[in-house]
């Protein structure tokens, strides 16, 4: 067993990829000298050479375009984009090749890549470094999106998205990276990408969450059951395709929901999942469905964006609002 | 006379000022009186003690992630020094000198830095677009002002400062080529200090130089000494008038090396010598412009004291100033989503506030 914080967990899974498959290529900027401005591929330059591991142009369109055709021609790219306010550029690729290739051709080509990217608030950054935009991904057909919130899942996670033989977006939150360590097997292992996991369970209310807000939720919960509620956790795990066979048996056993997201509220993750309960569990309902979510402004910087993220009192206060209904 | 004798495929740099101070090239010496010398010096001057005191503040953890200037003085302050005041700049977030030169208080540099929007609300007459993190994504917005400009009416030119690294992105590619064929007035310079935070220049492009890219657009591409001021200044000034009076644009890359960090979150020994930025030392702007003008009888030491102290005294006064200024209220992130708040935006504001005051927040 190794002991490791979630980013070490990324560079286990993808040192781990890399020994198993000699197809497996990892690049993107600042990736290979210095390992990531995370420090996400460090020493795997040193290990693999700089042909399985390498500094791309500055060019995210590039990274992400290249990519395609990489694993359209038989490798097993896994790309980082800096942060995920730096897709921008790579959005193109992503949507209009990446996704869609495998429907274009009938199955003739196909594109197995993992595109990485540090994503989510709470870190005091500069602008487009605090972003959530799962939605934007999860709304587009043909992509899997996958949020780790523990060092275990991040490797059986990023393992099993390296397996599968569609691209897929692997969004990490650089919040917790370096938050806790936990114990990870040096072995091989996969998470199945759609399960999500019951992290705790409880009588009254479902609560989801995903990547640094399920800590956040956490702790909300530790204040709430002190005053006598008993409440479920589930970490979605994968935002795409929603496990709604884990959601809908934990609503119809609490008659209660709730969604904390760092991603703003309107159309965001929180809509649909509320109205897959709405459509599979509206019956157990006792209370209206609740989405805790961020502002529908701008991210601000950090002076302001304390305004912004769920913090630990707030969403104590949004989910009391359905416990107490 | 740059422009036109200059070929970007043969290995040359525009350079008038040696390392040493000393004018090597009297026949392209621009034209600069004494005390324009002296205020080319005091603006450089001011931006490193900007820089080291901030780099200090962040040390203490009074400051936020901070990307320092270090080193690349010169390029931005000859430049800026040879366009008007009512040019346009589309900055990239490394052009302290620029912004300065242009007239941008320091209050509101320290408070963009600090993590407040309202920095970047600058004095109309400065004429900077706000700082641009996708890299190169501004070069566009040059095209667009310099577009405009000549729609109206007007002589003004736009100037767009990017990084050796963002020459690889497309919009970088867009924008020379938007320029070109619509001969705009522009001026594009590439500060070429050597890094995207880790990776080297030759990592992003096969080119012999930045400045040679130019030819493949059909515009002047020039490759200049960025540690030279004078050099700056004059080839600067030449693509300048050259884009005013209708000629097109220019490509400029600016040879210089960033001393510092890529910002204070980078760690720059990870991947690279500090034999190497020692060697650059050696080149440094400020230090090659005080040896010329202590040469020339127009700066001395005690001169250079009280300057530093008066300049330090500043920059500490309006760093404490910003530090008072506390957080960002609630009410301005909202207030500028759009024009009017929807009431979407209304309500989730209402809901915010009455939170807090619930809390006693």
């Amino acid at each position: 067993m190794l002991v490791l914080n979630l980013v070490e967990a990324v560079t286990n899974a993808l040192d781990t990829a890399m020994a198993n498959d000699k197809n497996v290529v990892v690049y993107g900027e600042d990736v290979g000298v210095e390992g990531g401005v995370f420090r996400a591929t460090k020493g795997l330059q040193e290990k693999y050479g700089a042909e399985r591991c390498f500094d791309s142009i500055l060019a995210e369109s590039n990274i992400v375009g290249a990519g395609i055709g990489m694993a359209i021609n038989g490798l097993k790219p896994v790309v980082e984009i800096q942060f995920s306010g730096f897709m921008f550029p790579a959005f193109n690729q992503i949507v209009t090749h990446a996704a869609r290739m495998r429907n274009r051709t009938r199955g003739l080509y196909t594109v197995p890549m993992v595109i990485r990217m540090p994503y989510g608030g709470g870190v005091r950054a500069l602008e487009h470094h605090s972003e959530s935009l799962e939605v934007l991904f999860a709304h587009t057909a043909g992509l899997k999106i996958v949020v780790p919130s523990t060092p275990y899942d991040a490797k059986g996670l990023l393992l099993a998205a390296i397996a599968d033989p569609d691209p897929v977006i692997f969004m990490e939150p650089k919040r917790i990276y370096r938050a806790f360590k936990q114990e990870v097997p040096e072995e091989y292992y996969t998470i199945p990408i759609g399960k999500a996991k019951v992290l705790k369970e409880g009588k009254n209310l479902t609560v989801v969450a995903w990547g640094a807000m399920v800590r956040e939720t956490q702790k909300a919960i530790e204040i709430l059951e002190k005053e006598g509620h008993s409440i479920e956790l589930i970490d979605l795990r994968t935002i795409s395709p929603i496990d709604k066979e884990t959601i809908l048996a934990s609503v119809q056993k609490t008659g209660r929901f709730a969604v904390v997201h760092e991603a703003a509220t309107t159309f965001g993750p929180g809509a649909e999942l509320i109205t897959t309960v709405n459509e599979g569990a509206f019956l157990y309902l006792e209370a209206p469905p609740k989405r805790v979510g961020s502002n529908d402004t701008i991210v601000p910087l950090p002076k302001g964006e304390h305004h912004y993220v769920p913090d630990t009192d707030y969403i104590v206060s949004e989910l009391r609002t359905v416990l107490e209904f | 006379m740059f422009l036109e004798n200059f070929d970007p495929l043969k290995d040359e740099m525009i350079q008038i000022m040696d390392k040493d101070g000393v004018v090597v090239r009297p026949d392209l010496m621009p034209d600069l009186t004494d005390e324009e010398i002296v205020e080319l010096y005091k603006t450089m001057r001011f931006s490193r003690i900007i820089d080291e005191k901030t780099l200090q503040y962040q040390r203490q953890g009074r400051m936020l992630t901070y990307a320092p200037n270090l080193g690349q003085e010169a390029t931005q302050v000859g430049s800026a020094f040879a366009i008007r005041q009512t040019d346009w700049v589309a900055p990239s977030f490394r052009e302290l000198g620029v912004w300065l030169r242009k007239g941008a208080p320091l209050k509101n540099i320290f408070l963009y830095w600090f993590g407040n929007e309202l920095g970047m609300k600058m004095p109309e007459e400065v004429r900077i677009l706000p700082v641009t993190i996708p890299i190169a994504s501004q070069m566009q917005h040059a095209s667009g002002l310099a577009y405009a400009a000549r729609y109206r009416g007007l002589d003004d030119i736009a100037v767009a400062y990017v990084g050796d690294g963002g020459t690889s992105q497309g919009d970088f590619h867009e924008a020379l080529n938007f320029a070109a064929v619509q001969s705009l007035p522009n001026v594009f310079i590439v500060q070429n200090n050597q890094f995207a935070i880790s990776t080297r220049r030759k990592i992003q492009t096969k080119s012999g130089t930045i400045a040679q890219k130019a030819l493949a657009y059909g515009i002047p591409g020039v490759q200049v000494d960025g540690n030279d001021i004078f050099a700056m200044y004059a080839v600067t000034k030449e693509a300048a008038d050259r884009a005013r009076r209708g000629d097109g644009p220019t490509l400029i890359e600016a040879y210089t090396y960033r001393m510092g960090a890529h910002t204070t979150s980078d760690d720059p020994t990870v991947y690279r010598d500090n034999s190497e930025v020692d060697e650059w030392r050696d080149k440094d702007p400020i230090d090659r412009l005080r040896k010329y003008m202590m040469a020339k009888g127009i700066w001395d030491e005690e001169k250079e004291e009280a300057y530093s102290e008066e300049r330090g005294r500043f920059v500490k006064e309006t760093f404490e100033d910003v530090e008072k200024s506390g957080d960002t209220p609630l009410e301005d992130t909202f207030d500028y989503v759009f024009a009017q708040k929807t009431p979407i935006l209304e309500a989730q504001y209402q809901a915010k506030k009455a939170f807090y005051a619930k809390e006693g927040k």
